[in-house]
Order: C-alpha cells, then sequence, then structure tokens
C-alpha cells in the first residue's frame, strides 16, 4: 500500500513539475533573474502547489495517515547553521543551472547528457553531505 | 507564452495534489531530495522500495505526458560543463545539509507556516538570484 501510494505521488509531482515547465531551466533562471527578463511562472506553480498541501495540512490533527503510524511532529522553530548554509549552498547551484532535485529527477529521460551529468554531481554531493555537514558543525561550534 | 502562468498553476495544483496523498496516504513529507539522499547516504533505506516508487512516478509520468505535447520540449540546460558538474554538487550538498529543497521546505514547509521552510526558502532564493546575477550580468559566465 505505502508503495503504491508512493507511486502514486511521485506521478503526481513528476506530471506537474513536467506540465509546469519548471524542468526548463530558462524558466526558473527567468525567475530569479530579476535583472533579466523576468519570468514569473515559478511564482505561480509555488502557489499552486501551496494550495493543496495547505488543505492536506489542515486534514492532518486527530487523524492518522491512510497506511497508519502518525503525522510528522509539528515544524521545529529552531534555525541552525546547517538550515542557512545548506540553503545558500543549494540556492547558488540552482542559480547557475536552473536545476533543483525535483525537476532534474523528472527529466532525467529528456535532458540529455548534461542531465544525466547533474544527477550524477548532486549524488556525489548528496553522498559528501553528511561529511561536510559534520566540519559545518565543527566550524560552527568553534565560532 | 501567455499560458505559460496557466500551465504553471496547473502544474502546481498537481505538484501540491501529489504532496498531499504523500502526507495523508504515507504520513511522509514529500521532499525530493530527502526522498533521494535518503538512498544516498543509507538513511532512508529501510523504507527503500516507497522511495524507489516515488522516484519511478516522477520519471515515468513526463514520459507518458510527453506525446501529448506537440511542441518541442527544450530544458535549456547550459552546455557548460563546470557549470553543471558544480551546480550540482551544490544542489546535492545544499539541500541535504540544509535538510530540504524547494519541494520539502518550499511546498510542504511554506503550507504549514514553518519557520524553518520560510527561512529556508528565503536563502536559497536570494543566494540563487545573487549568484545569477553575478554570474550572468557581472562575469557573462552563465
Amino acid at each position: 500500500m505505502r508503495i503504491i501510494i508512493s507511486l502514486i505521488a511521485g506521478a503526481l509531482f513528476g506530471g506537474g513539475l513536467f506540465i509546469s515547465g519548471m524542468s526548463d531551466t530558462a524558466k526558473v533562471q527567468g525567475w530569479l533573474d530579476v535583472f533579466g527578463n523576468w519570468d514569473p511562472t515559478l511564482a505561480f506553480v509555488m502557489g499552486g502547489a501551496i494550495i493543496p498541501m495547505f488543505i492536506a495540512w489542515r486534514l492532518t490533527p486527530g487523524r492518522q495517515p491512510l497506511v497508519g503510524g502518525t503525522f510528522p511532529t509539528p515544524p521545529k522553530n529552531e534555525i541552525d547553521h546547517r538550515l542557512v548554509v545548506g540553503s545558500v549552498l543549494f540556492g547558488m547551484g540552482w542559480g547557475l543551472a536552473g536545476l533543483c532535485p525535483g525537476p532534474a529527477i523528472a527529466s532525467i529521460t529528456y535532458n540529455g547528457l548534461g542531465g544525466v551529468v547533474f544527477m550524477i554531481a548532486m549524488l556525489a554531493g548528496m553522498g559528501a553531505a553528511p561529511a561536510v555537514g559534520r566540519s559545518l558543525d565543527r566550524v560552527a561550534a568553534s565560532a | 507564452m501567455e499560458t505559460d502562468w496557466i500551465w504553471g498553476l496547473v502544474g502546481g495544483l498537481l505538484i501540491g495534489t501529489g504532496g498531499a496523498v504523500y502526507l495523508l496516504g504515507n504520513g511522509r513529507i514529500m521532499g525530493a531530495s530527502g526522498i533521494v539522499g535518503g538512498l544516498i547516504d543509507g538513511s532512508g533505506w529501510s523504507t527503500l522500495w516507497e522511495r524507489v516508487a516515488f522516484l519511478a512516478g516522477v520519471v515515468i509520468m513526463p514520459l507518458i505526458l510527453w506525446p501529448l505535447y506537440s511542441v518541442e520540449i527544450d530544458t535549456h540546460l547550459t552546455d557548460q560543463w563546470w557549470v553543471i558538474i558544480v551546480a550540482g554538487l551544490l544542489v546535492g550538498v545544499g539541500t541535504r545539509i540544509a535538510n530540504g529543497c524547494t519541494s520539502g521546505h518550499g511546498v510542504c514547509g511554506i503550507s504549514r507556516f514553518s519557520m524553518r521552510g520560510i527561512i529556508a526558502t528565503v536563502f536559497y532564493i536570494l543566494a540563487g538570484g545573487l549568484m545569477l546575477a553575478l554570474f550572468r550580468h557581472v562575469l557573462g559566465l552563465v
């Protein structure tokens, strides 16, 4: 059951990324590039995606997930160095190439060799992240 | 095109519906970087098959929709290898250190007014905008 739900969610996510044009790096960079020919599409995608999720979160209190278990705990409000530094590093890469993890996965079959190389680099970065995170913790602790 | 925002909105609604299905069905937050990253560093191997199923859905759906499109799809990905590699590394390491990307922190976080999600989103958008301004308009490299 969990697997079927995951497949359906993934299909909706991938379909949405494809239809919205978010695997087009020119549209993502067009939105980030306020000094160029600004493209508002990404704001509509974000806004559109937040609506069903907002409703879903409203349905969680007092209920259980379909497969049982519990819903995620309420969000932590702790803003730490990992959140900020990680988001800045991610944003730098996102701005440079116009790809974030979701669209990179969704477009893997039609993004050419570049898309595959990006994916390999991204997975390598993810593999290095635990070690980089620990180094970051040491720097933060000594600062 | 003038209709781009409509497709953006429709696609966005689908993305959010996917997140809603994942949350209400499996009780989990739909974050692309977390679902993939957990497979890479081993932290998510206990839920291996649901992660694989999710990723299969993400990859397969565009292939199903593809034939319905009459226009050629161009992702406009840069052909500069250093940009692709550096950007990929930064996206991979950054999303895992921050524990989320555009889907987890952005869509799933903001929709429940998570301060961490909002702060992360502000920082990655600012960093992305500044990086693009620097490398496109100042240095003229991308």
